[in-house]
């Protein structure tokens, strides 16, 4: 029985590999047609990896160790947005977004965009969505490295160092580094395949490898075409993963993610 | 644990007013990045339960027109809804029951057993979770279109019990990971009889992890689009019917849908917040 979902998930992964004896020319024209898009989708992913990154240390960092018996609570709210729909929270960003909306109106009263800029239908529309979308992915691995360090681990080291800053940055940090490991994966691979904010956020200048792959599905019904460029897609993934993995140790990798 | 810190703390703010306003600003302003921090993840939540009130003029659900009670007394009164709710439900509901058994049964024989494949199978099993969901979905389409499966409710149904039983086995692994096996060779010392030990003792000891994994299944099965977008023919789950109607209207039922989703979610999370508060002594926390 349990093979069945062994099998199951193998096979799954294989087949869009199976394309691969039959036509070559699919992968050099999913190199050479849709470049940019392969390109702006890990762009788009690293930017919003490391925004998400930039949120979520502190806010973990501050439910961590100053949550209290509030934490679960705290928590519940991180994941909160998990609870409505994908396509509804991106949908909502839109009615934020808006041109008449609050949030364009107060950032051209503070000059931070021209008077008749827009935020919607823009790159930093699509980014911030991406982001939002995979916050929680990033907050709560993080979250549960830094619940688990030994506080005096960092007590000792501020007897020792005496300033704040060198004991985060030599105790705590090096500490949580698993979590934030785990956190950018969970972050980068989904994000790299999103095309649910390009598509609803952004323009066709948006467009990551995500929207060219489900239209080829859906609209042209090209699948080798679209099964090529996935599969190229999950095998730069792939390397990038193993890159990432080699620079920062792998043991770290294999703690981190389970 | 944190008055211990404190303490520590307390005794280096104390040594001048300099370093008081700092610890004090340094704090605030953490605090202050958190709270914004919520507000970014929160507003999204906040926008579409408003906008579940409210009565648009045109097509599109994006300004605020006026306070109405209606999209909430008639939230199936748009076409193709209705149906689409109800696939939804009935395709999560069927999906994670076969998906927690299966993946229960799994986690258990991969904890128990040293098999053959069985570190490939561990591997295996995180595969679908650390793989881009359209990668996942094409996959499995050209699967579908390879051996020419009809494209519709079986497909969706398939796709669904398949990612979501890694998530069940890595829930009910995790709660098996703590779990004294003694107490079951103590029960088939007394009772002799396999089944019977696995359903008085091994069942109930790991029931929360059950639970949680077909809680979890439900939950991914109801939010999945971008699979079931790539696997499904003619038939409409609940965020495929969002993801049309958003090309040609935004009706504020789907806000409403929505909404409710999200109430009855945090209604099941506070409950289980709740108790284990208390189940925790209160000197604990």
């Amino acid at each position: 029985m349990y093979y069945l979902g062994y099998t199951s998930l193998e096979s799954g992964d294989l087949f869009s590999g199976y394309t691969f004896t039959w036509a070559w020319d699919n992968y050099r024209d999913a190199w050479s047609l849709y470049r940019d898009h392969f390109i702006r989708s890990f762009e788009y992913a690293a930017i919003a990896t490391i925004a998400a990154f930039l949120i979520s240390y502190p806010l973990a960092y501050w439910i961590a160790f100053r949550g209290g018996r509030w934490k679960n609570v705290l928590l519940l709210l991180i994941i909160a947005p998990f609870f409505v729909t994908y396509l509804i929270r991106t949908l909502a960003w839109k009615t934020i977004l808006a041109d008449d909306g609050i949030v364009v109106s107060t950032f051209q009263h503070l000059h931070l965009i021209s008077p008749d800029g827009r935020l919607l239908a823009t790159t930093t529309a699509v980014i911030a969505g991406i982001t939002y979308n995979f916050l929680p992915f990033m907050a709560l691995p993080i979250y549960v490295s830094l619940e688990q360090i030994d506080q005096r681990l960092i007590e000792a080291a501020e007897d020792l160092y005496a300033n704040r800053a060198k004991a985060f940055f030599r105790v705590t940090f090096p500490l949580s580094l698993p979590g934030v490991f785990a956190g950018t994966l969970l972050t980068f691979i989904p994000a790299c395949g999103d095309f649910i904010n390009a598509q609803l956020l952004g323009t066709p200048k948006q467009l990551m490898i995500g929207n060219v792959i489900q239209r080829r599905f859906k609209d042209v019904a090209d699948y080798p075409q679209a099964a090529a460029l996935s599969f190229v897609l999950m095998a730069v993934i792939l390397v990038l993963i193993i890159a990432y993995a080699r620079s920062v140790g792998s043991e770290r990798v294999t703690t981190g993610v389970a | 644990m944190t008055s211990a810190v404190e303490t520590v703390s307390v005794r280096r703010v104390r040594r001048s007013a300099l370093a008081r306003t700092w610890a004090f600003a340094r704090r605030h302003t953490l605090t202050l990045f958190a709270f914004l921090a919520f507000v970014y993840l929160l507003l999204p939540i906040a926008v579409v339960i408003m906008f579940s009130f409210n009565d648009p003029l045109g097509r599109f659900n994006f300004t605020w027109q006026g306070f109405t009670l209606d999209n909430w007394l008639h939230p199936f009164d748009y076409p193709e809804l209705g149906p689409a709710v109800r696939l939804s439900l009935v395709i999560a509901f069927f999906s994670s029951i076969i998906a927690t058994a299966i993946g229960t049964l799994m986690a258990l024989a991969l904890v128990r057993y040293r098999f053959r494949g069985h570190g490939s199978m561990n591997l295996l099993i995180f595969l679908p979770m650390a793989t881009p969901e359209i990668v996942m979905g094409s996959s499995l389409l050209t699967l579908f279109l390879n051996y020419s499966v009809p494209l519709g409710f079986a497909t969706i149904l398939i796709a669904h019990i398949m990612f979501n039983i890694s998530f069940v086995v890595v829930t009910v692994r995790a709660r098996l990971a703590g779990y004294d096996r003694h107490l079951e060779e103590a029960a088939a010392d007394l009772f002799a009889n396999p089944w019977t030990a696995f359903y008085k003792v091994t069942l109930p000891l790991i029931w929360p992890g059950i639970l949680a994994g077909f809680l979890l299944a439900f939950a991914l099965s109801v939010d999945d689009f971008v699979i079931t977008y790539l696997v499904s023919g003619a038939d409409q789950t609940f965020p495929l019917f969002v993801w049309g109607a958003a090309r040609v209207a935004v009706p504020p039922q789907i806000n409403v849908i929505g909404s409710a989703i999200f109430f009855i979610a945090v209604a099941f999370m506070l409950a289980n917040v709740l108790w284990q508060w208390r189940r925790q002594p209160k000197g604990a926390v």
